[in-house]
């Protein structure tokens, strides 16, 4: 091709400690056109672009702008080369207005006057569709609004290179829908335009051409219109994986956990769960789908015991006796006795389930120190589930005695959902199990739920790819804004109708 | 009856000035995200570094002039406190080190710095045990010539010295500085979500340096407006007391806005001082009394927290450190 790159990588590298990110890569995008950068979580991706927004710097290699080489040592150099990033992680300050998010850092010649600013909102607003009321506070917005003030404040700075690092992973399907089409207009208009995922509809749906990124190196770069999902799978997996999950029919289906009616509502008083009433089988997996912060945590603590309960009932049926118990009446650790597991992956991965500083043994023991007989602590048995874990589930640390806090995500959720499995639960509740793992151990958390609803386990998983979900689950619930707005067949369903499920709300408050 | 309570309000203002530079200087560098529980210190060496400027100038010469007598303990004193606003800084920003710990060990080293040299110098060449700089203290405490004259409107309002003024116009504009400038607005950012102020090209590490420093120089100007116009130039060990937690307490209570903190500063003055006013105390049921400000803090914290609008919060980096490259 004989048109200038507007930016051009050759053989960029960025180590952290031992760990290499980026090893010699090169990736090239013209105006006009989407590029897809696709890789699988872990293999390099935001690290990439993180060194063209200016986060991190190269330790090698050269970036060129224009044709010209760019040196760009923080985010302000960036901006200069016309190059705006949109972070996964918004970056934002909450309780700032839209416009002073916008013109944040910048240095206008006319001086600070954010009526101006907001009229110059408004007219972007317009160029290219978006909605948005420039007064809004951050932390009064949807998800999807906050992304189009990230997106409108790269267009503000004049930026010509746009980088979208995950766009859709907190979107609607409906709101991806709208969002695509404000980058096609982009587009059209000349701007260059990098969008990282590892969605491979999005890719084939959205992009004119797709560079592939696995362990940090660049595998090669394809002309969307002809490739297809396999081709790209295997530059990104390397090798040919099946992308179907093991299912088998549901056996002996017996009512475990009967939810009936219940309602929650947090400190100020806002409707977190809104008469949810739903049944757990042993046998099978239900799934719980819904747009990120619409209950679903909410659900999920008020069955282990964690979270008020306003009213309702949730009933367990005990699998050896038949008794029914109402755990509304239980405490945390009556309902863990009672063979209820709640393995939950809050978004720091860390945090309800594990103590990071202490290390794979002692975490081990967090669940069973109370079984100890003398006042010493027993750490014999711990340390021979951990390196019985750590062996079945390929954990990947230097021993035993590593703390927790060091290993990779992928490894800590082996750990946590590992525990809460050795201890043979009657419901095994997982929230995000697979959140931030790479394909491969994605598919043995898969095989490990499996596992369990063939013994028998009612597993209730909340997953966010939809793929996933209508893959791996019998049943799916479908959360919205607090309220079950479905339960569909997982075998099918189609990924349009819990789209339009998970946003079948009344008002736009849900989001928060 | 008016002359009493107009002698209240200015007494209660003359309390509080100390207290508003401390909270002007801190809620300056609790905006960069800074945590500085060093103030009380800051504001004790503020103090003490005018106290030693205003000496050795006084005892340089026979007629000095009145404007160098303000000058040159003003500087001194912006200059020790620059100096552990500087300390403070280089700990918890360059190196990172835990802002609660670094704050109260140079809360206590100032306390100590500013015993130790007050009271060595009181001892050396003072008399009877305290030091007194006479003439430093008169020229800070000059008024308005027509005080005198207006009565209770006077008092009230023209009867204090410069520094006093002083205070109340850096408030203002620190307030304005915050809420209608970039400058304020960055400052902000960086104190609210430092990695978004950086991903925004800011210098989350110069905002937050020149934030700190100038806040604590700000705070120090407390201690030297106590020493030379509240004690009227005598320097006496553990003088100034509490006044600096107080400072760090009216921050809270000022919902982080220096142009509350003015209202704040006489108020919480006022609470101070209103066992003085009260007949029939004993030296214990005064203690009580000196609670009052503290009480009304607690009580601003907990409506707040009741009303749990996000504007009354504090920024939300407050006391933490920041690494760009942490993932």
């Amino acid at each position: 091709m004989s048109k200038t790159a507007a930016l051009e990588l050759k053989k960029v590298s960025k180590r952290f400690g031992s760990v290499v990110a980026n090893h010699q890569v090169d990736l090239t995008v013209y105006q006009g056109e989407i590029l897809s950068v696709l890789g699988e979580n872990g293999s390099g991706k935001t690290t990439l672009m993180n060194m063209i927004a200016g986060i991190y710097y190269p330790d090698d290699g050269q970036i060129f702008v224009d044709g010209k080489e760019a040196v760009i040592r923080s985010p302000k150099d960036a901006f200069d080369y016309k190059i705006g990033m949109i972070h996964q992680h918004f970056k934002l300050v909450d309780v700032f207005t839209a416009t002073e998010n916008i013109v944040l850092g910048l240095r206008e010649e006319k001086g600070f006057d954010l009526k101006k600013s907001a009229a110059r909102i408004r007219e972007i607003s317009e160029k290219y569709g978006f909605e948005i009321d420039p007064d809004k506070k951050i932390y009064q917005m949807s998800v999807s609004e906050k992304q189009t003030v990230e997106i409108i404040k790269v267009l503000y700075r004049g930026a010509d290179i746009l980088i979208l690092d995950e766009p859709t992973a907190v979107l609607t399907p409906q709101e991806t829908q709208k969002l695509f089409a404000v980058l096609r207009r982009m587009r059209d208009d000349g701007k260059a335009i990098i969008i990282i995922t590892h969605k491979l509809h999005e890719v084939l749906a959205l992009s004119d051409r797709v560079s592939v990124l696995r362990k940090g190196e660049s595998i090669g770069t394809v002309i969307t219109a002809e490739t297809n999902e396999a081709q790209l799978t295997e530059m990104m997996v390397g090798k040919k994986i099946s992308l179907n999950i093991d299912r088998s029919e549901p056996k002996n289906l017996t009512d475990r956990l009967v939810v009936r009616n219940i309602n929650c509502s947090s400190r100020d008083g806002v409707k977190l769960l809104d008469n949810v009433t739903f049944t757990a089988r042993s046998g099978e997996i239900l799934g719980i789908a819904g747009i990120a912060g619409s209950g679903q945590r909410e659900l999920l603590e008020s069955i282990a015991g964690l979270q008020h309960v306003d009213s309702g009932e949730i009933l367990y049926y005990d699998p050896k006796t038949g008794a029914e118990e109402n755990l509304r009446d239980k405490t945390p650790l009556q309902i863990r006795e009672m063979g209820v597991r709640l393995s939950f992956v809050p978004e720091d991965r860390l945090g309800m389930g594990l103590v990071g500083n202490m290390d794979i043994a002692e975490n081990m023991m967090l669940r069973s120190y109370r079984r100890g007989k003398s006042i010493f602590l027993e750490k014999k048995q711990p340390r021979t589930l951990a390196e019985e874990i750590i062996k079945q589930l390929e954990v990947v640390t230097p021993s035993v005695n590593t703390p927790v806090r060091r290993l990779s995500g992928g490894n800590v959720q082996k750990v946590l959902v590992g525990r809460e499995i050795s201890s043979s639960p009657s419901v095994l509740m997982a929230a995000y199990p697979v959140r931030g793992l790479d394909i491969n151990s994605s598919y043995l958390i898969y095989k490990l739920l499996n596992e369990q609803k063939e013994n028998g386990v009612a597993v209730i998983f909340v997953g966010e790819d939809l793929d996933v979900l209508l893959e791996l689950c019998d049943r799916i619930l479908v959360i919205g804004a607090g309220r079950v707005t479905g339960i569909v067949d997982a075998r099918t369903a189609t990924k349009e109708e819990i789209g339009l499920l998970m946003t079948k709300t009344e008002g736009g408050e849900a989001h928060g | 009856m008016f002359d009493t309570i107009a002698l209240v309000i200015q007494r209660a203002v003359v309390q509080g000035i100390p207290l508003l530079y401390g909270s002007t200087g801190e809620i300056l560098t609790e905006k960069s995200g800074n945590l500085n529980l060093g103030i009380p210190g800051i504001m004790y060496v503020g103090g003490v570094s005018g106290v030693i400027g205003a000496f050795f100038y006084e005892r340089s010469t026979e007629t000095p002039s009145s404007f160098l007598l303000v000058l040159i303990p003003l500087l001194t004193s912006l200059f020790g406190s620059g100096i552990m606003a500087l300390i403070y800084s280089f700990l918890t920003i360059t190196l990172r080190a835990n802002q609660n710990v670094t704050g109260l060990t140079l809360t206590i080293f100032g306390t100590g710095f500013g015993n130790f040299f007050g009271g060595s110098m009181a001892n050396l060449f003072g008399e009877g045990g305290s030091l007194a700089l006479t003439e430093t203290s008169l020229a800070f405490q000059t008024s308005f010539p027509f005080a005198d004259r207006l009565g209770s409107i006077g008092t009230i309002f023209f009867s204090y010295g410069f520094m006093a003024y002083m205070a109340i116009i850096v408030a203002l504009i620190a307030a304005f500085v915050l809420k209608k400038t970039r400058v304020g607005l960055q400052l902000r950012a960086v104190g609210e979500n430092p990695a978004t102020a950086d991903a925004a090209g800011i210098n989350v590490t110069r905002y937050k340096y020149v934030a700190t420093v100038v806040g604590g120089m700000i705070a120090g100007l407390g201690g030297l407006y106590f020493i030379m116009d509240y004690t009227s130039g005598v320097w006496t060990n553990g003088g100034f007391g509490d006044r600096g937690w107080l400072a760090i307490a009216l921050v809270i209570f000022a919902l982080w806005k220096p142009n509350v903190s003015v209202l704040g500063s006489i108020l919480f003055g006022g609470l101070y001082i209103v066992y003085l006013f009260i007949p029939g105390l004993e030296r214990s049921t005064q203690e009580l009394f000196k609670m009052l400000p503290y009480v009304v803090t607690i009580l601003v914290l907990i409506i707040v927290s009741m009303r749990k609008k996000r504007e009354y919060q504090p920024p939300e980096h407050l006391g933490l450190s920041y690494f760009r490259e942490e993932r």
